[in-house]
């Protein structure tokens, strides 16, 4: 079996089958990082470039990780060290990099569309890392992984998505991906948090956390901006984690089996208490552990060299 | 020198409609009737199944000069305006440096002098340097040829500052015209609110930030007395409040763009910065509002909001690439469609186009009246032809219509009984 798509922009147009492939490719490279030689020749002479626009060291570092332990050769472009602040085009610093023959460019960008747009312009693959509010598809995908990996299986799976569903590409990719594999999904968050139309995706909306919360399988907390109190999002950051911090006490709403997840980096004592993240029902490591075999297998079936 | 235009279909909203002659001479409307005789050494343009039109009145472009001349200048903008069929063009205030002064106004007429394609007026600014702050010149502005007042695309938010706008222009007569837009409630935002703009990750500019303002200035115009112009409202609630303003008698117009009651925000997916302008294109229940305004007469103007930008600037990403469109080319084949659709008749669609706007401004133009300026556009109904910017005689392309075929096309434009525009074959 093979990926039919080029680029990695969004979750809406895999299939249920799409996904299925990217998760079991990436069950044969998680072996390969528990290896004591943690390398395959997979994509041996293949050039996979990490365009990044916004600070980020966990997706970058997982993206390089992903590509060096397949044997392509990387190489990491950001911000600080382009000639963006001279004001290239997104489009014209793509050309540059994709003349010098790159295979596959893994863009992080702080605008919503940003990858699209890269990828009507460019003949290389292209895999968004996180596009402003948009999207961030390989997120997700790690996280399905993770669920997978703890033998839930997603036909009802009940999730809670909590936090600020509004500005979180996090949540709209893990929306698009569990709703297609049949899951009953919830956002929770205060009003101000979730964008208009939401629940035409295909979520129910909850507005207190205990409600939220009841019987679900799923936690998914997202991270507070914590830059947003100054935008009339939120009052204090105290009201926020009194109100939607995730503590001992509120996890017992739950399903005594369900799974705490996060996206990172945490607020420790914000969204999450640091007993919770700490408890035996947090797979936060996990994630970040699946995240570097999931890459490897989104990149694997990017290539084409399957 | 005369002109005799023969055998096309005249309509001149609320005079004429149907089968007549137009002689033109010195400039002006000399005669319009049936078999008229043409006098020695005139000019005779067959206008055999063409309808001859008062010249269209365009309340709403942006022609960039002085200051942004890459954009578009006087000169580019008039040649797009003339073969649009618009033979009069206000133009909006925010150039570099801005018009809030007579300099920059005698600037502008200048070049329109030198151009010598359309009537250009421009608009003046509400406020020095349209920051909202403190009254521009209004005096001058309107003593040097400014036709009405407006900070368009940096609404004065503060409500006295544009209350005392409003009272300060009454004493000219001016209409005050606003971009109706809360600033505060649009912030960031770079397309309408709703589900499509929660799926697109992109920030929102909800309707309401539209109707506040609207609600604002209609209380500031009841409370002044000052005439009203709105431009380019795109919301279901503006629709509704303009109505409801209008029956109390505030001295209100508004006007709507083509691509208003023409396409939807769904042509925003794929992140399409040729659908990015400012109101941003809404829902289809807010499109169906429009046309209604525009049927029963809420809406008295079709204005296009030209904005010109250059290729490179909406090659940036979404949220990055300027707002706005250019509209001179395609506004008279959008708008037949609606007279296709049934939603205008083809004198309702010439008064929106020509005479209404004309009126809203207190122009003496859009009218073929025996002694008006000879502003006269010949249109072909029929013809069918593709929308190709690429032959645009703008300096900028950035229009979502490329490629679309549309009917209704301009033959010849007549300025002060001048053919200032003639289609060649190779352009149709």
């Amino acid at each position: 079996m093979s990926l039919k798509h080029k680029n990695l922009l969004s979750l809406a147009p895999l299939s249920v089958e799409d996904i299925q492939l990217i998760l079991e490719t990436a069950d044969s490279f998680k072996e390969v990082s528990g290896r004591e030689i943690k390398k395959v020749p997979a994509l041996r002479g293949r050039t996979v470039v990490n365009l990044f626009f916004e600070p980020s060291t966990r997706t970058r570092t997982s993206f390089e990780l992903a590509a060096k332990r397949l044997s392509a050769d990387v190489i990491n472009f950001s911000p600080s060290s382009s000639s963006v602040v001279k004001g290239e085009t997104l489009l014209d610093t793509a050309r540059n990099i994709e003349a010098m023959q790159a295979d596959i460019i893994v863009l992080r960008h702080s605008s919503a569309g940003a990858a699209e747009t890269l990828a009507r312009g460019v003949k290389s693959s292209v895999i968004n890392a996180g596009d402003g509010w948009h999207e961030h598809p390989t997120q997700a995908l790690l996280d399905l992984y993770t669920i997978r990996e703890r033998g839930m299986a997603f036909k009802g799976l009940r999730v809670a998505i909590v936090g600020d569903v509004a500005h979180s590409r996090v949540a709209r990719s893990n929306i698009l991906a569990l709703t297609k594999l049949g899951a009953e999904v919830r956002v929770v968050g205060p009003p101000t948090m979730i964008p208009l139309g939401i629940e035409k995706m295909g979520v129910r909306v909850f507005h207190h956390l205990d409600e939220g919360l009841r019987d679900v399988q799923v936690i998914m907390m997202l991270r507070l901006q914590l830059e947003r109190q100054g935008r009339a999002l939120f009052p204090t950051i105290r009201e926020y984690a009194r109100l939607y911090g995730l503590t001992a006490e509120r996890v017992k709403m739950a399903d005594p089996k369900a799974i705490v997840m996060h996206p990172g980096p945490i607020n420790r004592g914000v969204e999450i208490a640091p007993e919770v993240a700490d408890s035996l029902s947090s797979v936060i490591l996990d994630q970040v552990a699946n995240g570097v075999a999931v890459r490897m297998g989104v990149l694997y079936l990017m290539s084409g060299a399957n | 020198m005369a002109i005799l235009i023969k055998g096309g279909q005249v309509i001149d909203p609320g005079r004429v409609n149907g089968a007549a002659d137009v002689l033109i001479d010195q400039g002006k409307i000399a005669a319009v009737g049936a078999n008229l005789k043409a006098p020695a050494g005139c000019t005779i343009i067959d206008a055999k199944g063409l309808l001859v039109l008062p010249g269209f009145v365009d309340l709403h472009v942006h022609f960039r000069e002085p200051g942004f001349e890459y954009k578009e200048t006087i000169q580019s903008g008039s040649a797009a305006a003339v073969a649009g069929g618009f033979t009069t063009v206000c133009a909006m205030p925010n150039t570099k440096p801005v018009n809030d002064n007579q300099a920059v106004t005698e600037f502008m007429l200048d070049r329109a002098r030198t151009a010598g394609l359309a009537n250009v007026l421009p608009i003046g600014a509400i406020t020095k340097g349209s920051e909202g702050k403190e009254l521009a010149e209004i005096g001058d502005l309107h003593r040097s040829g400014c036709v009405a007042i407006s900070d368009d695309g940096k609404p004065v938010m503060n409500s006295l500052v544009m209350r005392r706008a409003m009272e300060y222009a009454v004493a000219f007569d001016i209409p005050v015209v606003d971009h109706c837009e809360d600033l505060h409630l649009a912030e960031g935002g770079c397309m309408n609110e709703g589900l499509i703009s929660t799926e697109l990750g992109l920030p929102g500019i909800p309707a309401a930030a539209e109707d506040v303002m609207v609600a604002r200035n209609l209380s500031l115009s009841e409370l002044t007395g000052a005439r009203l112009h709105l431009a380019h409202i795109s919301t279901a609630g503006s629709v509704r409040m303009v109505r409801e303003a209008k029956a109390r008698g505030i001295k209100v117009t508004a006007e709507a763009c083509p691509h208003h009651f023409t396409l939807t925000e769904d042509v925003v997916r794929g992140y399409n910065t040729l659908a990015k302008m400012n109101p941003p294109l809404r829902t289809g229940e807010d499109v169906q509002a429009i046309k209604e305004g525009l049927r029963d007469g809420t809406i008295d103007v079709i204005a296009t909001d030209h904005a010109p930008h250059a290729t490179q600037e909406k090659q940036q990403d979404f949220t990055e690439a300027p707002f706005g469109i250019v509209g001179l080319e395609t506004a008279l084949s959008l708008t037949l469609a609606l007279v296709d659709e049934g939603v205008l008749t083809l004198e309702q669609a010439v008064d929106k186009l020509a005479t209404a706007p004309a009126i809203a401004f207190g122009l003496k133009k859009g009218t073929l009246a025996v002694g008006a300026d000879a502003d006269v556009a010949i249109v072909d109904p029929q013809e069918q032809w593709q929308v190709d910017p690429s032959k645009f005689k703008s300096k900028s392309r950035n229009t979502p219509f490329a490629g679309w075929k549309v009917k209704g096309r301009v033959r010849t434009t007549i300025v002060g009984g001048r053919v200032v525009f003639e289609a060649t074959p190779a352009e149709r």
